[in-house]
């Protein structure tokens, strides 16, 4: 830092936008090493690594288990992290979190609804069974966020479209503790998804996740320079030539699908989407275009470390990893929160 | 000719023996849960996991605990299990940890999320939800079909616990017959309704529930409710028995007023609550709280 300040503003300059390249690479580094130490943590510790040639079990635990929830793992941080950049700069709030437009609530319901439907009659369970609570939770959050939409008519008022997300979220909540009280059989199943898992995610799961997150962020990426134009306000931005509707449609389309599928695979996870963002902006100031990679990258690497803490610290038990995450992300806020006022 | 002809008959009759012999055993057995969907086994299953305490039990009660090799956290019966390796909690199992024990067959509730990710994962999953008297002997006959145990072993079985339950009952003097009673499943407060496991149990021993089953199996009811309804006896576990006394009103239903309370520790909470075999032992601790408190 010192060096930096003493060299010319010229190479200064270059230094600062050179500093999001570096994050980055500093982040996919984080993230490998994270990957490789995955495979080795879990409830059978390295015992599995050490037996997997020998043994079909323990291959199957480190490459069809272990492996996928840490792929799983970052890719649904970063579909998360990619939602909350959208999200903030979307709403131009840095508390927004990309489960700001109802699809937390949503998800939650679709969920509950699905389980008290099990076992009412041979006719749900099937149903049920045939979509599976992961899908479930997915046609609930994207039903959320069509409803929210419905009610703010549209995504022109920034304002409206908040107000009817928190709308959205307090009644679907509501509902979903009104299903939850009336067949308490569920809670338990419910309380598990509420504390969101990366336990269960498989190759499939990653592939679904991987594919969907590379859309979303090439959607998000090109859609940076609205983001950046919106920054500074929207008349601003309506000056600088953006046709802000469409492209402001296609923003909270990204989100929606980003956070959707995330919830689906994994459950509540918290405060990734709200922190990634914010890590990401505490060591460099960029625009968008890198915002959102950086975003994406960080949210990964965060879920991946609480994954693995989440199988090891217990182990060989396991603790609900949304716990965890709660836990990192919101010191790691509070840190940030006394340093800038200090 | 004609004895070429038969040769080839023969021939045929023969190969379709043995085809349908060879069919019939590489069916092996199969059971159908409660999801509808059918498992096969080659043989029957050696290594078995557990994720529901009820399903546990029901393991141990055909005899077959020594072919357990993994349980949730949650099961604690028979002693025998004491020392099984705990993978998680029903709802939230660690799925590495089930991998790693090599079980022939996973017994789970239907509503663990955990079911798609093992059968993707190469296992085999029966998914089986006991929630009432009629449940208890329908599961206990597909576990009995999983780990091999022949129907008349299991009709004797049921037959025991049955019997068991109606002893209890007409172990009651007659004056217990009409008594009103609450039982309280949890604080919020959840009461166990005519339709319950629980409500079943007491319907047999002949006693009077306070919630009817038009209200469903586990209805949230208004405390004000049970005060109107004005039971004789109240039964609750340990756990929620905290402060039942001291709502407002409540001193002036019966069973407060005369102290006509069941309190169940823990251990006696988990055999009423649970539709498993134990279901007679649970029968025993009701009509002992009855013959206790009951006017």
């Amino acid at each position: 830092m010192t060096t930096t300040t003493l060299q010319t503003p010229v190479t200064a300059e270059r230094v600062a936008s050179s500093r999001p390249l570096w994050l980055a690479v500093l982040l996919v580094l984080g993230g490998a090493v994270l990957a490789v130490l995955g495979l080795g943590v879990g409830s059978t510790g390295l015992e599995s690594v050490w037996n997997m040639l020998e043994d079909p079990v323990a291959a199957q635990i480190v490459w069809d288990i272990r492996a996928p929830r840490t792929v799983g793992a970052f890719a649904a941080g970063a579909l998360l992290g990619l939602a909350g950049a959208v999200a903030q700069g979307l709403f131009r709030n840095p508390l927004a979190d990309p489960f700001l437009l109802g699809s937390a609530s949503g998800a939650s319901l679709g969920v509950a609804l699905a389980l008290a439907g099990l076992g009412v009659s041979p006719f749900a369970t099937q149903w049920v069974v045939r979509l599976g609570l992961t899908g479930a939770a997915f046609v609930g959050a994207v039903l959320a966020v069509l409803l929210t939409l419905a009610l703010a008519r549209g995504v022109q008022h920034t304002l409206r479209l908040l107000l009817a997300g928190v709308v959205v979220g307090v009644v679907l909540g509501a509902l979903t503790s009104l299903v939850t009280l009336t067949t308490p059989d569920i809670l338990q199943a419910m309380q598990a998804f509420m504390l969101g898992s990366t336990g269960f995610v498989g190759w499939a799961a990653c592939a679904l996740m991987g594919s969907i997150g590379f859309v979303c962020l090439l959607l998000a990426w090109g859609l940076s320079r609205v983001l950046d134009g919106l920054a500074l306000g929207e008349s601003t931005a309506l000056s600088l030539g953006l046709p802000l509707g469409p492209l402001r449609a296609a923003l909270v389309g990204v989100l929606a699908l980003a956070t959707g599928t995330a919830v689906a695979q994994t459950g509540l996870i918290a405060f990734v989407g709200l922190a990634a963002p914010h890590l990401v902006r505490a060591v460099v100031k960029t625009t968008h275009a890198w915002l959102v990679l950086l975003a994406s990258l960080m949210g990964g690497v965060l879920l991946m470390l609480a994954d693995t803490l989440a199988r090891g610290l217990l182990a060989p038990q396991e603790l609900p990893v949304g716990v965890l995450t709660a836990v990192l992300g919101g010191g790691y806020l509070l840190w940030l929160m006394r340093k800038r006022v200090g | 000719m004609t004895t070429n002809r038969r040769v080839g008959l023969r021939w045929v009759f023969v190969v379709a023996w043995a085809l349908l012999v060879g069919g019939v055993q590489a069916a092996g057995l199969q059971v159908t849960d409660d999801r509808g969907v059918t498992v096969r086994w080659d043989a029957p299953p050696q290594r078995i996991v557990s994720l529901l305490p009820s399903l546990t039990e029901t393991v141990c009660e055909l005899g077959q605990c020594h072919r357990l090799v993994g349980v949730d956290r949650y099961s604690n019966w028979p002693e025998a299990i004491a020392r099984l390796p705990r993978v998680g909690g029903g709802m939230d199992p660690n799925v590495e940890a089930i991998v790693a024990l090599r079980p022939d067959v996973v017994l789970l509730a239907q509503s663990s999320r955990v079911v798609q990710r093992l059968e993707s994962l190469g296992l085999k999953v029966v998914a089986l939800e006991p929630k009432s008297h009629a449940d208890v002997q329908r599961v206990l006959g597909k576990v009995a079909q999983v780990v091999g145990v022949d129907a008349q072993a299991t009709q004797r079985i049921w037959r025991h616990i049955d019997a068991a339950v109606s002893a209890a009952a007409q172990s009651l003097p007659a004056r217990v017959k009409n008594t009103r009673v609450y039982f309280e499943v949890n604080r919020a407060p959840y009461g166990a309704g005519t339709s319950s496991f629980i409500g079943e149990t007491l319907t047999r021993l002949g006693v009077q529930n306070i919630v009817p089953a038009s209200l469903g199996p586990f209805p949230k009811l208004n405390p004000e409710f049970v005060v109107r309804a004005n039971p004789d006896v109240i039964m609750v576990g340990d756990r929620n028995f905290e402060g039942l006394t001291q709502r407002p009103g409540w001193r002036s239903i019966r069973a407060v007023r005369e102290e006509r309370l069941c309190v169940f520790p823990n251990a006696e909470s988990d055999v009423l609550v649970r539709p498993g075999p134990r279901m007679a032992e649970a029968a025993r601790l009701m009509a002992r709280c009855l013959q206790e408190k009951a006017p």
